[in-house]
């Protein structure tokens, strides 16, 4: 079982590898090709640019992906020149050698200027001397977009916090957001916490709401049109990975490590389980962290994927482009509505799965026979309460 | 590849954003969030079980009541009976002596009606004797008016007394 899990993951993730590495190829060969001029269009200014070949790998990596400013349109002037509307954003730079230096974003002029000996390469600050090393801190979109959410996410839960503490809720009936909110919390609290990790689950219950409205905070900014795409980016959800790991391993009691180290199997097949099992601490962590960010992506991609299509039929001919554009649209619209209950779903199911094995890591040794009667020896990790859910 | 590998500025950034929001949340957010929840269904849990034993007081105290109110009845009910058993012996006893009083009355007033004719009679024999003396009297005084004939009724007084 956990096996065809790992090797399904393992498979998207070399299919994904395969598919970022032709693009990157192509786009570079098309970059070498124009000598290195900004010859990107957005789609928003395709009409202005129709001389100009529509590329939709950039258009679509350029949304999904991080940026150095928040990028709304592009036009060419009556001059011939490119114009940008566009937020720059902070530039955070740290080198080994020359320290911290810090400047807009703007100032490259969208990769046309090279700042501090610093260049800006495909949303990528290099540095101008390649043996230089440099941490970018960049605040990007991603980073700003996120502390935004949050702001307003501890905003709105102070506030429901600050009308329970008056006794709004408590002895008079709740008000306003705090019926919004409210039940989400008891769900959380009712369907995931208490099912899965029994009387201990107040213990979690902070870390599990917390994990949850993150996501879904971030899942529903990223759906608003032009806004960045914080939780389908890897270094988001491997974040969020990498602390439910270290909470369940943390959490992890005798009984789970017993499991883990002398799996009760005969002797031979110990030497089997043992490597499998340390394995599943980290797949566990893996697939969480795969799963969030596979399908925040997937469905930011499709949506783009089915809007491009508007103008990969316009760069063939004005009509079919115009004449698809009703098709492309309903089914982004379509997709859009699911995109929203997808960032509902997948908020859920994070905060579900660590429960799940949160509940594993803190299970108390009772039910132990029971346990191998009812999974056999060899896939007892995954427990019938762990969905397989890609 | 750019989609896969984690750019350092926005793990650091993101950590720090978690860390911070869940820290901020877990203390000023989520503890009075979910102590209320918990504060309030405890209290509603109270009040529920508080009304049902009220309730089942209330049931109680009705029963009670109802026992009591049929005592009531039927106490009055003895009551009512034992007053008019009273009353009734009352009324007997008092025609009772009411007759017995009667009869006594009767009796006396048969006496005294007994006395006084017995004095009557008495009375008038009296009246009878004093009236035949004064009459016998009034008929002698005139019979012997005269010394001729006081003379003639010794002669026949004498006359009449024979010595033998």
């Amino acid at each position: 079982m956990i096996s065809r899990r790992v090797k399904g993951l393992l498979v998207a993730a070399f299919s994904l590898l395969t598919l970022t590495f032709s693009n990157v190829t192509s786009a570079q060969e098309h970059h070498d090709g124009e000598t290195g001029h900004e010859e990107q269009v957005h789609l928003e200014g395709a009409e202005e640019a129709g001389e100009q070949k529509f590329d939709a790998n950039k258009v679509i990596f350029g949304h999904v992906m991080d940026a150095h400013e928040f990028h709304f349109l592009s036009w060419k002037g009556a001059d011939g020149h490119e114009h940008h509307a566009t937020i720059p954003l902070p530039v955070i730079l740290y080198s080994t050698t020359r320290g911290l230096s810090t400047f807009m974003s703007s100032a490259f002029e969208h990769g046309h200027k090279e700042v501090n000996g610093y260049k800006l390469v495909d949303n990528h600050i290099l540095p101008v001397d390649p043996s230089e090393k440099v941490y970018d801190l960049s605040l990007t979109r991603n980073v700003v977009q996120m502390f935004i959410a949050l702001a307003l996410l501890v905003f709105l839960m102070l506030g429901v916090a600050k009308r329970y503490k008056e006794g709004q809720g408590v002895t008079r009936a709740p008000k306003g957001f705090q019926n919004a909110i409210e039940p989400v919390i008891t769900f959380v609290r009712d369907e995931v916490a208490k099912p899965n990790l029994g009387h201990k689950y107040a213990r979690f219950m902070p870390f599990l709401l917390t994990v949850f409205f993150f996501i879904l905070i971030n899942n529903i900014f990223g759906l608003i049109p032009g806004a960045a795409n914080v939780t389908g980016n890897i270094a988001f959800t491997i974040v969020l990975g990498v602390i439910t790991f270290i909470v369940v391993n943390f959490s992890g009691n005798k009984h789970y490590w017993g499991h883990i180290f002398n799996p009760p199997v005969p002797g031979f097949v110990k030497f089997i389980m043992v490597p499998v099992e340390i394995l599943s601490i980290f797949t566990k962590a893996f697939a969480l962290i795969i799963r969030l960010f596979a399908n925040m992506l997937a469905g930011h991609i499709i949506i783009i994927c089915l809007i491009s299509l508007i103008f990969i039929f316009g760069s063939i001919s004005t009509v079919a482009g115009v004449g698809f554009s009703p098709i492309s649209v309903g089914f982004a619209a379509f997709i859009y509505v699911i995109e929203v209950l997808v960032a509902f779903i997948q908020a859920f199911i994070f905060t579900n799965l660590t429960a799940v094995f949160i509940g594993q890591a803190v299970e108390e040794g009772h039910h132990h026979e029971d346990d191998h009667l009812q999974h056999g020896h060899v896939d007892h990790t995954t427990a019938p309460t762990e969905p397989v859910i890609i | 590849m750019q989609l896969l590998t984690p750019s350092f500025g926005l793990l650091l950034w993101t950590l720090l954003a978690f860390l911070i929001v869940f820290f901020v949340l877990k203390k000023f957010a989520w503890k009075p969030i979910l102590a209320s929840l918990n504060e309030r269904e405890k209290g509603i849990a109270d009040s529920l079980e508080s009304a049902k034993r009220v309730k089942a007081e209330m049931a109680q105290l009705k029963s009670e009541n109802e026992d009591l109110m049929a005592r009531a009845r039927e106490e009055r009910t003895a009551m009512l009976k034992e007053a008019k058993d009273t009353k009734d012996r009352i009324v007997a006893e008092a025609k009772e002596q009411a007759k017995i009083e009667a009869n006594r009355i009767i009796a006396d007033a048969q006496q005294a009606i007994q006395a006084q004719k017995m004095a009557a009679i008495t009375e008038v024999k009296n009246q009878v004797g004093k009236l035949v003396i004064e009459v016998s009297e009034k008929v002698l005084r005139k019979e012997l008016a005269t010394p001729a004939a006081q003379e003639a009724h010794i002669q026949g007084l004498v006359n009449e007394v024979k010595l033998n």
